[in-house]
């Protein structure tokens, strides 16, 4: 189970260059796209192959592209959401910035199935030089005849535009992007309508994942019903997992759905196992706003069966007993994590990114941030548990956007499975105060 | 953080001249001119990211105003956005900006000790600027590059798998660096091409 | 036609209109509150959260209901939907979520306000809120800024429900506040010192749903309920001249727009009616305003009630007066 897609060439030397991307069989399926197929043909491939969408949400890539309305005369706008923020989640930066062209090749095959002539790829302000890799990928494809007026001779045209954010994890959520993109604050948009009807300048827009386009190419290429060989039953194809947090090689994997995510942790393929041999302690698999699991619920899952890295097998047992592969951010603690502490570091992250426009998630992820601070620092009292949970669940489905649930997600999970970590902070306010983050497993039983 | 009290104080219009010099203006007219007539405005973020490297570092009244009459918006607009986005400065800032992250997954790699390393170094407290007015130090969330933490970013520029004889290298090479201009190359104005 | 039915009524209601527009046609207690949107105001709604309501039948052609609670303003009907509000104890329960998120940072210096008595916050929170607070931390503050003679910003009441930022873009020809920074810091701000002032700058003060912008020529003049409202008219070039004058004797203390049941002015009215107009001589007056009898406004203002021993609170805050039709003494005396 290690075949790949979008990582098969990366170690050839120049492959960031349009030359060695094109001789390694790069923009064919451009080529194929715009010379033998139907804008409709490719969706339709695209649907056949159950790609989800890469980006955390996993919405499945072909039927988001059905949605646009073809009907209207407004110009159409594909978006590619390079804003890659949520924290564990590296690995969009990884594939810009080794094979860029890949990400082009895939929204100019996106573009012409989509209608759209002009395309943005909205990359996080903080990658400064992955906007510099970006516009040079994109002035070779214009060079070569890629982009712009009529593409290897066809009627179509595209214009790609790399723009760029400047810090705000908010602007990941497709609407937030697509107002920050015209030139606004990053407020999320109250849906309906949804951009396929109404989005960027007002017109149908789709805004996928940078992966999630680097696919592309390979689906135009082989079909859809090629790609759903790989990957395990509706997890169909690869996914690329950056690993961080305490292990022995972190990095960018990609990595055949299917994978039992102890070999992803253990074998030397991937992570190569715990550092320091020290004992695993929890996971967060999909980017910080999953929920958090323990170990013995990582491996397995609650009915005993080995927890596989796809879709399906991560999010059984739904949120009792499990999690989500969302954008693949796989955060590794070992014993001697505190996962108060975490708690309370990654809700300090909601807090200081909530745009502040919808009232739940703009008082309610700083007060939480509140209460685990003073937990964290011995100063809670043990019904502060209980109000966690309680204000967890007062945002969680009641924002505008997912920012309110990805705040909401980490302390209910956490202290539905350490709640004891959390009474000890309680209990024991002197240890917690002096003791920094880590080694309390040694008083936590 | 805790029973806060919000000091976002009225800020001053100095009056002072601002301008892009020739090329720099021709470049950022061609970025403005990528985006359809009429949404001009779109071009905000990569004009601001221009002007507050070209301004002295951070964005004051008098450059946020003067993009604003270049996107042919209201100032307010302006101050809406420059607000909203955490990689604007409102006030002065050193030459050299060290952000550490401090999210989760550097956390639990080091990260908070690397910030207490840097203040030790630097003397001074994150918040603060070097009294040579060549650092300024600050924290920063996610920088989307959790495998290779601890993380910094000094400028937009990234430095990962920090130790403190790495900072000290580091540091060490841009108070030597402060004399002469920043590398060409790592402008904003070159990114957008 | 669409068929929607909220709580058990059903109305028809042409397309495009939202679930609490249809609630409005309907009216009574099933009408969910608003605190950011504003019919009169494009874009507004959607962002307070006060207003969700629970679709339990998406439309006759799907049936399936909505997996989350909606934003009621910004929802449209589909045909043969099905949406509880007041009969889903989990809106109820979200609703009191919300008062709590709203008050934890709000300063609950209503005895100082001169909103007291005409508040949203104050009327949702006597509603939806809880009696105690489980927020123990300091308050937010902010600094105070001046944003010119007319109208007095207290950045600590606002909630931020973006309505003076619409009334400002669509009213005004130049805007010069909006909201800044974010998360629970932003603000509504001028970011640089200047006074908020066109000929509808005034109006941000009748949209405000708290006591965060106020009339300065009215401030800690008197008590909202110690003051008569009244129907008054001017010829006026700049607007309608249609505004209500809030009496006490023969004084005019104070001009606002005249507000519907819901909070809404009728018509946005110039500055100069609102804060230069203060003169009787200036105006024509014309009749009492209609007040619910539930306001405090109404206080003293209401005689020849049919049946003044029989209490019910409850009912009556449905909506349904036991009283029958009150008079105000207003009425007799013209």
């Amino acid at each position: 189970m290690d075949r790949k897609i979008l990582l098969e060439n990366i170690d050839i030397p120049g492959i960031q260059s349009f030359e060695t991307f094109r001789s390694c069989g790069g923009y064919l399926a451009v080529e194929k796209a715009l010379k033998t197929m139907a804008p409709d043909e490719i969706t339709e491939e695209v649907k056949k192959s159950g790609l989800k969408g890469r980006g955390g949400a996993g919405f499945p890539a072909g039927m988001k592209w059905s949605f646009i309305d073809k009907k209207v005369d407004k110009p159409r706008y594909l978006i590619c959401n390079a804003d890659e923020s949520e924290p564990g989640t590296f690995k969009d930066r990884y594939l810009m910035e080794k094979i860029p062209h890949l990400l082009i090749e895939g929204m100019i095959c996106a573009c012409y199935a989509l209608g759209a002539n002009t395309g943005y790829i909205y990359v996080r302000g903080e990658y400064k030089y992955i906007i510099g890799i970006l516009n040079k990928a994109v002035r070779e494809a214009y060079e070569a005849g890629f982009l712009g007026e009529n593409i290897l001779g066809t009627k179509f045209k595209l214009d790609i535009v790399v723009h760029s954010g400047a810090g705000a994890y908010i602007c990941g959520e497709e609407t937030a992007l697509i107002e920050s993109l015209e030139g606004k604050r990053g407020n999320p948009r109250i849906k309906p309508p949804f951009p396929a009807l109404v989005g960027l300048y007002g017109s149908p827009t789709v805004v996928n994942n940078v992966e999630t386009l680097a696919n592309i190419g390979y689906i135009v290429n082989n079909g859809g019903e090629k790609y759903t060989q790989i990957g395990l039953g509706r997890s169909t194809g690869t996914k690329l997992i950056s690993a961080c947090g305490n292990i022995n090689k972190p990095g960018v994997y990609e990595i055949e759905l299917g994978v039992s995510v102890r070999d992803f942790i253990y074998s030397d393929q991937y992570c190569g196992g715990i550092k320091n041999n020290k004992e695993l302690k929890a996971v967060i698999a999909g980017g910080s706003s999953v929920p958090i699991l323990p170990k013995d619920l990582i491996l397995k899952t609650a009915s005993g069966e080995d927890r596989l890295m796809t879709y399906e097998s991560l999010s059984d047992g739904g949120f009792v007993s499990g999690t989500m592969l969302g954008s693949g951010g796989f955060i590794v603690y070992d014993e001697d994590a505190c996962i108060v502490r975490n708690t309370w570091n990654l809700t300090r992250f909601y807090h200081h990114e909530s745009c502040g426009q919808c009232s739940p998630c703009r008082e309610g992820t700083g007060w939480m941030e509140n209460v685990l601070h003073r937990l964290e620092n011995g100063e809670g009292r043990s019904k502060d548990i209980d109000l966690l949970v309680s204000i967890a669940a007062k945002i969680e489905g009641k924002t505008i956007c997912p920012l309110g649930d990805a705040s909401a997600w980490p302390v209910a999970s956490a202290i539905r499975h350490f709640r004891h970590e959390f009474e000890f902070h309680v209990q024991h306010p002197e240890i917690v105060k002096n003791v920094n983050h880590g080694s309390l497993a040694k008083y936590v039983g | 953080m805790l029973g806060k009290r919000i000091n976002h104080s009225l800020h001053q219009k100095q009056n002072i001249v601002v301008c892009f010099s020739g090329p720099t203006l021709e470049k950022v007219l061609k970025i403005i001119s990528r985006y359809p007539e009429g949404k001009q405005k779109s071009a905000i973020i990569p004009v601001l990211h221009i002007a507050q490297e070209e301004f002295g570092g951070y964005l004051n009244v008098d450059t946020m105003d003067y993009v604003a009459g270049l996107l042919g918006i209201e100032p307010i607009e302006v101050y809406e956005v420059a607000t909203f986005y955490s990689q604007y400065y409102l006030d002065p800032v050193g030459k050299y900006v060290i952000e550490t992250c401090r999210t989760g997954p550097c956390a639990i790699c080091g990260g908070e000790a690397i910030q207490s390393y840097l203040e030790k170094k630097l003397g001074i407290k994150t918040g603060e600027s070097t009294p040579d007015g060549l650092f300024t130090l600050k924290t920063v969330e996610c920088l989307g590059a959790c495998g290779y933490a601890p993380v910094m970013q000094i400028n937009t520029e990234f430095y990962e798998f920090l130790t403190p004889q790495k900072i000290d290298k580091i540091i060490n090479t841009l108070t030597k660096k402060s004399e002469e201009e920043k590398a060409e190359n790592s402008k904003w104005t070159e990114k957008f091409f | 036609m669409l068929k929607v039915t909220i709580d058990n009524q059903t109305i028809e209601v042409e397309e495009g209109t939202t679930i609490l527009q249809a609630a409005r046609l309907i009216g009574g207690a099933i009408v969910p509150p608003a605190m950011c949107y504003y019919s009169k105001l494009k874009d507004s709604g959607g962002k307070c959260r006060t207003c969700l309501v629970k679709v339990a039948q998406g439309s006759s052609r799907d049936p399936r209901p909505m997996p989350k609670l909606v934003a009621s303003c910004r929802t449209p009907v589909m045909d043969g939907m099905v949406v509880q509000n007041i009969t889903s104890p989990e809106v109820i329960e979200t609703r009191k979520a919300i008062v709590e998120f709203l008050l934890i940072n709000h300063p609950l210096d209503c005895p100082v306000c001169d909103q007291a008595g005409e508040c949203d916050l104050q009327n949702l929170s006597y509603q939806n809120g809880n009696e105690e607070t489980r927020f123990e931390e300091a308050k937010r503050t902010f600094d105070v800024i001046d944003i010119g003679d007319n109208v007095q910003l207290h950045m600590n009441r606002c909630i931020l429900c973006y309505r003076c930022v619409y009334t400002a873009n669509q009213l005004t020809d130049k805007r010069v506040h909006g909201i800044l920074y974010r998360g629970d810091v932003s603000e509504i701000s001028t970011y640089i010192q200047t006074d908020i002032s066109n000929d509808f700058s005034g109006n941000i003060i009748d949209v405000c749903p708290v006591g965060a912008l106020t009339d300065k020529t009215f401030r800690f003049k008197n008590r909202v309920w110690f003051l008569k409202p009244m129907n008054a008219s001017r010829s006026c070039t700049k607007c309608s001249g249609k505004v209500t004058a809030w009496m006490r004797g023969n004084e005019i203390y104070r001009v606002t727009g005249r507000k519907d049941q819901y909070g809404e002015v009728e018509e946005f009215i110039c500055n100069e009616c609102r804060f230069e107009k203060k003169a009787v001589s200036d105006w024509t007056i014309e009749s009492p305003r209609n007040i619910k009898r539930a306001s405090v406004i109404s206080q003293n203002h209401y005689t020849r009630l049919k049946n003044p021993s029989v209490i019910l609170p409850l009912e009556e805050k449905m909506g349904k007066s036991p009283y029958g039709e009150t008079k105000s003494i207003n009425d007799k005396q013209s």
